[in-house]
C-alpha cells in the first residue's frame, strides 16, 4: 500500500538531523551575553545548615534562598488520604536533606569560572543523624526528614480482603523478599536549562529539556508569583526524558529567578556527576510476598507488603507517591485471582526526591510478581509457562476488570506468551539443558508478562488529587496555501518519534505525504495546552487528538473544494495527496489558495474556522488502555563466576494499533536495554550515611553494545474499542519485562544449583556470593 | 566537573618536558593522552598547577627495537598497539590485551606511560607488563634509569617516580618463537576495569615463566610458586596449587574475591598452556 498513513515503516522525519549531529540542544544554544551557572550542592545527606558564607565581593554572583525574594518553594500536593505535604524549597532553607540537594548557585561567564565561585563559598553544617534507607527511616527513634512530621511515612495505602480462608485451605503458600535498586535514569542528555526576558513579548522565555512544558508554565508561575502570560517555556532538541524531565526542577525554577531578575541570559547544563548524585532518583522498592495457589499452580490470593524510598521531597506535578500508590494497584498484573491484600508504604529518606521512571512502578512490580510465579510453578513441579499460561486472564474474559479496578479493555494475553515461547524455541532449549555446555555454564530460560497501563486520564489523576490532571489533549492542524499541513500539539518529542508519527496520524486522513507536514511540539506560546510527555500518552492522546483535528479540517476541504468541483461534499475522496470527484480533481493547494490567497472563489456560508482546527479529544475510557507483552530470554551463567550472558531474547507484544511499526520496534528495542540495566548492572548505592557510591560511570555500570542481544520483536494488533484508530501506548512497556525475565531465566539456569535470586541488580559478585553460600550449605 | 584553571605547556621532547617540570616543580604535571587525567581534573581530584602536554613528542610516540629490547614508546596509544600499527615483540598479547581496554574513543587518545604510571590496579598494563618482564624507562633531572615493571608499582595509583621524572617508554624482551601466553580479565562488561586479571607468560627457550594475578586493590601479584608449576608441566596440580598461593598471599579476600582470582588464573594458565 502507497502512503504514509497510519501504520507505514516511514522513516524518522527527525533522524536525519538527530544521527548527524545536527540537532539542537539546551547547552547547543548561543546568545549574547548568556552567563553560565553551577549550583553548590550539599556534601552531607541531613545536615542543619547554620550559615553560608559568599566569597568577598561576590554577593551579585552567588545566590541563597535568602537572596530569591517571592520564590515559593515547589508544593505538590495530593488529596490521598494520609498523604503528607512537604515544600521542596529551589535552594535548600533551614536544613539540606540529601546530598546532592542544591544550596546556592553561582554565575560566570563560564561553567568552569562557576564552579570555581562555588568552592570558595564557605558552609556551615551541622550534621544531623542521617536516615538512608526504609528501615532506618521507619524506626522508632530515627530523626525525621521533615521536622513537623510525626513519623517519616509520605503515604500509606491498603487494599484489605480477608485472607484467613486461603491460609487455612491454599494446597501452595510461598513467600518471597524481593528487592530493586535505586538507579538513575540517565538520559543521554541530562537536565538543562537556558532562561532570559524578552523585552518585546515583555516574557520570560524559558527554554529547557522538559517533558511537560505547559506544566512547567503552571510551576513556574507559581513559584515565581509571575502570571503565566509573562511565561513561555520552549523546547529544542531533547535527548531522552524517560521522566526525569517530566517534574519542575528546582533549577528550572532558579534559572528562570536569575533572568527575571538581571533581564539577562542565564544558563545550567547537569553534568553527569549531578546526575549519577543529585538524579539517583528512581526504581527502589522493597517487597514482602505470600501468595496462595492450588495443586496446580492456579494462583488464588496474594498478600504484599511494598516500600518505596522516595527520598527527601515529594515532585511537581506527579508527588512522591504515584509509585506506591501505582505498585498497589498494578502487582496483580495480567493475572485473574480473587483475593488480595497490599500495603504499601512512601518513605521518606535523605536521597534525592524519587521520580516517575519509565514503566513507573512496574518495572517493580513485574519482577516480583513474575519471581512469584516462577515460584509458585517450581513449588508445584510444572513448567513456569505453563503455570503462568493458565493464570492470564483468558482471551474469553475480555474486557476484563481486575482485582484492583483495572479495566483490561482487549487483548490475548496467552497468545503473546505463546508467541515468544515460540519465538525463544522453549524445547530446544529445555533439550540443551539436558545436554550440558562444553564450557560449564548453565543455561536457562525465563518468561515475563506484564500489561501497561497506558494514557490513563481525568478520573485516574483526579483520584490522586495532584496538580496534574490530563483532561482533553487537543491539536491543530492546518493546511496551508500551497497545499502542506501544519500540526501543533503542546505535547513534547523527547526520542519517541512524534514529529513522524503525528505527521502520520495526519497523512492518514487527509492522505497528504508526511514529507509535507511539518510538526511543531512543546512551546506554550505555539501550541494549544497539553500536561505533556508521560504515561505512554502520546500517541493516545495527541494522535487522537491530531486524528479529530484533521477530519474536521478534511470536512472544512471537502466543502471548498466540492464548490470549486461543482459537486456534492459527499462526492469527495483523497487520494494520494490530491482532492477527486470523479474523473475531477484538484490539488490540496487549489483549496488553500482559495483561503488564502483567492477568498473571492469561496462558496457562500464558507465555515470561518477556514483551514486551521483545533480540537480536543479524549479517548470513551479514562482508565487507560492496556497495551501488553510477553519477554524471554535464555541466559547462560557462569557458576564459577557469577557472569550472565544473555544468549537469545524475544518479545511477542501488543499495542493496538501501529501507527509506525518501526517506532514501535526501536520502543521495544530501547525499553528493553533499559530494562537489562535495570536487571544485570544498574545501581545507585548509598552508605549509611546517605552518601551516594556511584559518583561516576566507572562506578555506575551501564549495557553497551556488546552486553545487548540482538532482539526479536514479533507484533499482534488488537485494536482498543475506546480510543481513535485503536491506538494503544507503547512508550514504556518494554522496560518493564527485562529484570523479571532474566531473573527467572538465570534461577531457571541455577535451579540445580538450589539457588535463587530475588533481587535487581543481580551482579556476578552476588550471584557468585549465592552459589558459594548454597555450596557451604550443602556441604 | 570543569577543571579548575591551569596553565598549559607542550613539550616537543622528553628532554623539554624534564625541563618543564623542574622549573615547574610539584605543581607541575604531565599529560599524554588525557584519559585518566581529564576526568580527575574534571572533578577536579587532581588540581595541576599546570599540565605538560607530551602527547606531541614524537619520540615518545614511536616503538623500536634496541637489539636486546622493543621500546614502546610512552604516548604509544592503545589503539595503535590494537591494530598493529607499532611492532609486537609480544607474540599478539600486547594487542589483545589493547583491545580490551575500555571503548575505542578512549583507546584512541589513551597511552600505554599513562595507563602505567596513573597506576590503576584494575587497569590491564600494569599487570600485563609485570608477565612480560618488562621494565620501564625513565628520564628525570639526574638521567635516565630503569626499573622492572613489578618494583615501578608500589600500590594503588602509587609509582616510585621522584618528581621531575617522566615516563618515556616501556622496555619489553622479545618473546621467543614457543612462547605461549594467557590472558583472563573478569569484569562486568567489555572494556570495564578489571575486578579480576590472570595474565600468564611461558617462555621456555628463556626460561621464562610468569604467572601474574591482578585486579586487586594494591599492586598486582606475582605468584612464584604456580609459575614453577606451570613451568615444570604439573597440570593435574595447578587448580590446588592456585588455590593454595592465593590462600597464602590474600587471606583477607573474601571468598567470592579468591573464588574469581582462582578462575581468572586457571583459565589463564590453560589458555597459555594450550
Amino acid at each position: 500500500m502507497a502512503g504514509t498513513g497510519i501504520g507505514k515503516r516511514v522513516a524518522r522525519k527527525e533522524d536525519a538531523r538527530l544521527v548527524t549531529g545536527r540537532g539542537t540542544y539546551v547547552a547547543d544554544l548561543k546568545m549574547p551575553g548568556l552567563r553560565e551557572v553551577a549550583f553548590l550542592r550539599s556534601p552531607l545527606a541531613h545536615a542543619r545548615l547554620s550559615a553560608i558564607t559568599k566569597p568577598e565581593g561576590a554577593g551579585d554572583r552567588v545566590f541563597v534562598a535568602d537572596d530569591l525574594d517571592g520564590v515559593l518553594p515547589i508544593t505538590a500536593r495530593s488529596t490521598l488520604p494520609t498523604y503528607r505535604q512537604s515544600d521542596y524549597p529551589v535552594l535548600a532553607t533551614g536544613k539540606a536533606r540529601f546530598a546532592g540537594e542544591p544550596i546556592a548557585m553561582a554565575v560566570a561567564e563560564s561553567r568552569a569560572e562557576a564552579e570555581d565561585l562555588c568552592e570558595a563559598i564557605e558552609l556551615d553544617l551541622d550534621e544531623l543523624p542521617p536516615i538512608a534507607d526504609v528501615w532506618r527511616a521507619l524506626s522508632p527513634d530515627a530523626g525525621r526528614v521533615h521536622d513537623d512530621w510525626p513519623d517519616n511515612l509520605c503515604l500509606r495505602t491498603e487494599i484489605d480482603q480477608d485472607l484467613s480462608e486461603l491460609e487455612a485451605t491454599a494446597a501452595v503458600k510461598i513467600e518471597r523478599e524481593i528487592n530493586t535498586a535505586r538507579q538513575c535514569m540517565m538520559p543521554m542528555e541530562g537536565k538543562g536549562v537556558l532562561a532570559y526576558w524578552d523585552d518585546r513579548a515583555a516574557q520570560l522565555v524559558v527554554v529547557s529539556a522538559t517533558q511537560v512544558s505547559h506544566i512547567v508554565r503552571t510551576g513556574l508561575s507559581e513559584c515565581l508569583g509571575l502570571e503565566q502570560g509573562a511565561i513561555r517555556v520552549q523546547t529544542v532538541d531533547i535527548g531522552g526524558g524517560f521522566g526525569y524531565k517530566a517534574t519542575l526542577q528546582p533549577e528550572e525554577v532558579c534559572i528562570a529567578w536569575l533572568a527575571l531578575r538581571y533581564r539577562a541570559p542565564f544558563r545550567w547544563i547537569e553534568d553527569r556527576r549531578e546526575h549519577l548524585t543529585a538524579g539517583a532518583n528512581t526504581r527502589e522498592h522493597h517487597y514482602k510476598i505470600k501468595a496462595y495457589a492450588d495443586e496446580r499452580g492456579r494462583l488464588l490470593g496474594l498478600d504484599a507488603e511494598v516500600w518505596v524510598d522516595i527520598g527527601a521531597y515529594s515532585v511537581y506535578p506527579f508527588t512522591a507517591c504515584i509509585e506506591a500508590a501505582q505498585a498497589g494497584g498494578n502487582l496483580p498484573g495480567p493475572y485473574k485471582f480473587d483475593f488480595y491484600r497490599c500495603k504499601t508504604y512512601s518513605v521518606a529518606t535523605n536521597k534525592p526526591p524519587f521520580a516517575p521512571y519509565r514503566g513507573v512502578a512496574r518495572p517493580g512490580v513485574c519482577f516480583a510478581m513474575e519471581q512469584i510465579i516462577d515460584a509458585i510453578a517450581r513449588e508445584v513441579g510444572r513448567e513456569p509457562a505453563d503455570v503462568r499460561e493458565e493464570n492470564l486472564v483468558p482471551l474469553e474474559a475480555m474486557p476484563y476488570t481486575n482485582i484492583t479496578g483495572k479495566q483490561y479493555d482487549s487483548g490475548d494475553y496467552a497468545a503473546s506468551l505463546r508467541g515468544v515461547r515460540r519465538q525463544i524455541g522453549f524445547d530446544q532449549v529445555r533439550q540443551r539443558q539436558q545436554t550440558g555446555e562444553a564450557d560449564g555454564r548453565l543455561i536457562g530460560v525465563g518468561f515475563a508478562t506484564y500489561t501497561e497501563q497506558s494514557a490513563h486520564g481525568t478520573a485516574v489523576f483526579a483520584s490522586w488529587g495532584i496538580p496534574i490532571v490530563p483532561g482533553y489533549e487537543q491539536a491543530t492542524v492546518r493546511l496551508t496555501a500551497d497545499g502542506g499541513v501544519e500540526v501543533r500539539a503542546g505535547i513534547q518529542s523527547i526520542g519517541q518519534g512524534l514529529e513522524t508519527t503525528l505527521a502520520q496520524v495526519a497523512s492518514e486522513i487527509l492522505t497528504i505525504p508526511t514529507d509535507n507536514i511539518q510538526v511543531l511540539l512543546g512551546d506554550t506560546a505555539m501550541t494549544p495546552y497539553s500536561t505533556g510527555a508521560y504515561a505512554s500518552r502520546g500517541m493516545v492522546m495527541a494522535g487522537g487528538a491530531v486524528s479529530k483535528s484533521a477530519n474536521v479540517l478534511a470536512e472544512r476541504v471537502r466543502a471548498i473544494a466540492a464548490h470549486l468541483l461543482q459537486c456534492e461534499a459527499g462526492e469527495i475522496a483523497f487520494e494520494n495527496g490530491e482532492i477527486k470527484s470523479g474523473a475531477a480533481s484538484l490539488k490540496f493547494s487549489d483549496v488553500g489558495r482559495a483561503w488564502y490567497l483567492r477568498p473571492e472563489e469561496l462558496p457562500e456560508g464558507v465555515d470561518q474556522g477556514g483551514l486551521e482546527v483545533t480540537e480536543g479529544y479524549k479517548p470513551g475510557t479514562d482508565l487507560g488502555v492496556f497495551s501488553y507483552a510477553s519477554h524471554a530470554a535464555v541466559v547462560a551463567v557462569d557458576p564459577a563466576t557469577g557472569h550472565v550472558e544473555i544468549l537469545d531474547y524475544a518479545i511477542t507484544e501488543d499495542c493496538g494499533r501501529m501507527v509506525n511499526p518501526m517506532v514501535v520496534e526501536g520502543q521495544a528495542y530501547g525499553g528493553t536495554a533499559q530494562g537489562i540495566g535495570t536487571a544485570l548492572f544498574e545501581e545507585s548505592p548509598y552508605d549509611a550515611f546517605g552518601q551516594p557510591l556511584s559518583s561516576t560511570l566507572a562506578d555506575y555500570i551501564l549495557p553497551g553494545p556488546a552486553e545487548l542481544p540482538s532482539m526479536r520483536v514479533e507484533h499482534m494488533e488488537t485494536l482498543s474499542p475506546h480510543t481513535a484508530h485503536g491506538i494503544k501506548g507503547v512508550g514504556e512497556g518494554s522496560a518493564i519485562a527485562p529484570p523479571a525475565a532474566i531473573v527467572n531465566a538465570i534461577n531457571d539456569a541455577l535451579r540445580g544449583l538450589g539457588v535463587e535470586i530475588n533481587q535487581a541488580p543481580m551482579p556476578p559478585s552476588h550471584i557468585l556470593d549465592k552459589i558459594l553460600a548454597a555450596q557451604e550449605a550443602a556441604s | 566537573m570543569k577543571p579548575a584553571k591551569f596553565e598549559y605547556h607542550a613539550a616537543g621532547s622528553p628532554a623539554d618536558a624534564v625541563a618543564l617540570l623542574s622549573r615547574l616543580g610539584e605543581g607541575g604535571k604531565i599529560i599524554a593522552g588525557g584519559q585518566s587525567m581529564g576526568p580527575m581534573m574534571n572533578l577536579r581530584v587532581a588540581r595541576p598547577e599546570a599540565v605538560v602536554d607530551i602527547a606531541g613528542a614524537t619520540e615518545l610516540c614511536a616503538v623500536t627495537d634496541d637489539g636486546d629490547d622493543v621500546l614502546i614508546g610512552a604516548c604509544v596509544t592503545h589503539g595503535q598497539i590494537e591494530d598493529g600499527d607499532v611492532p609486537d615483540p609480544s607474540r599478539g598479547m600486547l594487542p589483545h590485551v589493547a583491545g580490551g581496554i575500555a571503548y575505542r574513543a578512549v583507546r584512541n587518545r589513551g597511552t600505554i606511560g599513562g595507563s602505567v604510571v596513573h597506576a590503576d590496579p584494575a587497569a590491564d598494563w600494569v599487570t600485563t607488563l609485570i608477565a612480560l618482564g618488562a621494565r620501564i624507562d625513565i628520564v628525570g633531572p639526574d638521567g635516565s634509569r630503569s626499573v622492572q615493571a613489578e618494583d615501578f608499582m608500589l600500590g594503588a595509583y602509587t609509582v616510585s617516580l621522584v618528581e621531575g621524572e617522566l615516563v618515556t617508554a616501556m622496555r619489553l624482551p622479545c618473546l621467543s618463537e614457543e612462547a605461549s601466553w594467557g590472558y583472563t580479565k573478569l569484569n562486568r562488561k567489555v572494556g570495564e576495569f578489571a575486578d579480576a586479571i590472570g595474565a600468564v607468560v611461558i617462555d621456555p627457550a628463556r626460561r621464562f615463566c610468569r604467572v601474574v594475578l591482578g585486579g586487586l586493590d594494591g599492586t598486582p601479584c606475582l605468584l612464584h610458586e604456580t609459575a614453577q608449576a606451570v613451568a615444570k608441566g604439573e597440570r593435574e596440580a595447578l587448580p590446588e596449587q592456585i588455590r593454595a598461593e592465593i590462600e597464602r598471599r590474600l587471606p583477607e579476600a573474601a571468598p567470592g574475591k579468591k573464588q574469581i582470582y582462582g578462575v581468572a588464573l586457571n583459565r589463564a594458565v590453560n589458555a597459555a598452556i594450550g
